[in-house]
């Protein structure tokens, strides 16, 4: 029983640590792409290519003034962003990251806990979340703030469904609810993947369409852009709070992203099994990088690269020896390819961002209610059709 | 450790309740309804009910509160204002409302013997499987009639609820 | 570590909370709260299936709360459109001004 505590205050710890930094240098990745796909540079002033940007962004969010109007509905402007970052990284607690392993002599999961039923805590955490943005628009006061709060949370209550219901389907072929089972089912090569093995490509197509709206993002974003309703529902934030509500959008994008991976794309699963030689994929991927980063160090672009570069190519080259070493191999592999699975689903939503316009607000309800919803349900339909008939 | 988790989420609800009775604005109660609505997903937990708490959290919490709060923030009616009320009434009001919740807890607890106890994991039966399992074999008609009902429902709020067309 | 609690404490609870709605319904005069105190009833009625789905170690107790979800939710949806519409034709959420149907 000790053992367990200790155990899961460990896992909390280094999973809220891992998860704090993520959503720092994800903001970074995102600039940093978007920045490339306008063919510009991006933050790379502070340090290291921007490599510190995060930490500037922080210590500014911290020191700057905490405004509270004196024309707000106190309990509920404090309560609201508090809401909203704590269903966001609640629903984190039950991401698998990797298979049952072994810490010093102890058998558990890489897993904070694994409940029966995963997906329902997922998606009732994320409906919870609603309330988050709404009381944030309702307490500001303000007529734009209320505005773009209502259309959030109606935009978001919208795409539950498309979601849910696109959900539904993989969880009818692999007839479980809980995230483990799930990734256990889609055990074994590449075609044995839900997206594969089920034909759940209408499915994920759908789920990453109501993940963009449900996380209000580019193109669904409407509610919470600058240019359109003066920042929406967290006009009157300002520092930490303002703070908050950022993380929680991110701490979003990164959970769906993992119920993506986990439902659709089989996890920590490798595309094909490890006898087969695929714990050698991440290593060549990390000495490739390394090899790359330090060919150009020795042909720098800018004068700084000349140092830079290389101390980077020398850190890859060094993670990708950690990747040879067996005695971790059992924790590092699985959570690479999860890693790289979210990812990839991460590096779409920011793509996404950098490339398409935004929906107007009545194109955007429309297109969840006459659209989406339609085909999420005849692909529920459809799946339990063949699941029945075969 | 199971008693704890039922007094302090125990707790929570009632606290929560009384103010969704007494609080002015609507959308205090409204809040306070979710919170009453949380707590009672974990107490669901505790009986063993898990996908009922889940649905509770998904659906009366995430769902049907929230269609609460849009239309309290919508109407934007304002709090109550305090009426003419009688002296007699607020002194009397609560010890006899805290009388007779005492007379009808002391008479639930005498029904039930003592050996009936609770414990979390003493129900398994509460799955999503076994659930589904009775919702499509032995539940099957009031399953059909309720989402006839629904749709009843739908047609009805959007009648209701729209701008009247010239 | 795991202690018992006693069955009849759930139904307490259950007991407690109805009377809270059913003393909401009848003491507040805004419409909205009348409604939430008639959700409050239907919580606390869930809560009794529940604990009697315990008892009896069935599965029925939880088919009941389920379709009583259901129901609310439907009744939510219709009551808050009725809502809506007379507060645009009375311009008030107040019960005793909705009274053009007395004698």
């Amino acid at each position: 029983m000790d053992s367990f505590i200790v155990i899961s205050l460990i896992k909390i710890f280094v999973v809220f640590g891992a998860l704090m930094t993520i959503l720092a240098y994800l903001q970074w990745v995102e600039r940093k792409v978007i920045a490339h796909i306008q063919v510009r540079p991006g933050p790379y002033r502070v340090g290291p290519h921007g490599l510190l940007q995060p930490l500037a962004d922080v210590i500014k969010l911290i020191t700057k003034e905490d405004l509270v109007p004196p024309y707000v509905n106190k309990p509920l402007y404090l309560a609201a962003p508090f809401l909203a970052i704590t269903t966001a990284l609640l629903s984190i607690s039950v991401i698998p990251f990797g298979p049952a392993i072994q810490v010093a002599g102890y058998p558990t999961y890489m897993q904070l806990t694994d409940l029966n039923f995963g997906v329902l805590f997922v998606l009732g955490v994320s409906s919870i979340g609603v309330y988050g943005i709404a009381l944030a628009g309702w307490s500001s006061n303000n007529k734009y703030a209320l505005l773009g709060g209502l259309r959030s949370s109606a935009q978001m209550i919208s795409y539950e469904l498309p979601l849910s219901l696109a959900i539904a389907a993989p969880l009818l072929i692999s007839n479980t609810l809980s995230l483990r089972k799930l990734v256990d089912s889609q055990y074994g090569w590449l075609w044995n993947w839900n997206l594969f093995h089920g034909f759940q490509y209408v499915s994920f197509i759908v789920f990453l369409i109501a993940a963009f709206a449900e996380t209000n993002r580019v193109p669904f974003d409407l509610p919470e852009a600058e240019n359109e309703l003066v920042a929406g529902f967290h006009t009157e934030y300002s520092s930490m709070k303002f703070a908050s509500f950022f993380m929680a959008e991110y701490a979003n994008m990164i959970t769906v992203s993992c119920m993506a991976t986990l439902l659709f794309l089989g996890g920590w699963v490798a595309p094909w099994p490890a006898a087969y030689g695929s714990g050698y994929v991440p290593v060549a991927v990390f000495a490739a990088a390394g090899l790359v980063a330090l060919f150009h160090g020795l042909h720098p672009a800018r004068k700084r690269d000349r140092y830079s570069f290389p101390v980077v190519g020398v850190v890859f080259l060094i993670v990708a020896a950690v990747f040879l070493v067996p005695l971790t191999q059992n924790i590092l592999l699985p959570l690479f390819w999860f890693c790289a699975k979210t990812g990839a689903i991460l590096f779409l939503y920011i793509w996404v961002r950098g490339t398409l316009p935004r929906f107007r607000y009545d194109q955007l309800m429309g297109f969840a209610w006459k659209f989406l919803f339609p085909i999420a349900m005849l692909n529920l339909l459809a799946t339990g059709l063949v699941i029945a008939a075969f | 450790m199971d008693v704890i988790i039922f007094l302090v989420f125990a707790l929570i609800a009632v606290v929560a309740a009384i103010n969704v009775v007494v609080q002015r604005h609507p959308i205090s109660s409204a809040i306070s309804l979710v919170a009453v609505m949380g707590s009672l997903a974990v107490l669901y937990l505790l009986l063993g009910a898990e996908f009922i708490a889940a649905a509770q959290v998904i659906v009366y919490a995430g769902a049907i509160m929230v269609l609460f709060v849009f239309v309290i923030m919508l109407l934007n009616a304002g709090g109550e204002t305090k009426a003419g009320r009688s002296i007699t009434a607020s002194l009397l009001g609560v010890p006899v409302l805290v009388a007779l919740l005492a007379l009808l807890a002391f008479f639930t607890a005498r029904i039930y013997p003592p050996d009936t106890e609770v414990r979390f994991g003493g129900f398994r039966g509460g799955t999503a499987a076994a659930v589904g399992r009775a919702l499509f074999t032995t539940y099957l008609l009031p399953f059909e009639i309720t989402s006839i009902l629904i749709l009843i429902a739908i047609v009805g709020a959007i009648v209701l609820a729209r701008k009247e067309l010239e | 570590m795991t202690g018992h609690i006693p069955l009849s404490w759930f139904l307490t609870l259950s007991a407690v909370l109805f009377s809270l709605g059913v003393a909401g319904f009848i003491f507040r005069r805004n419409i909205i709260t009348m409604f939430m105190s008639i959700e409050l009833i239907l919580n606390a009625v869930n809560l009794s299936f529940i604990t009697f789905a315990y008892q009896r170690q069935q599965v029925a107790g939880h088919l009941f709360a389920f379709f009583v979800m259901v129901v609310a939710a439907a009744e939510a949806a219709v009551g808050l459109a009725i809502i809506l519409t007379v507060f645009k034709n009375r311009g008030t959420l107040n019960i005793d001004d909705m009274d053009s149907m007395k004698n």
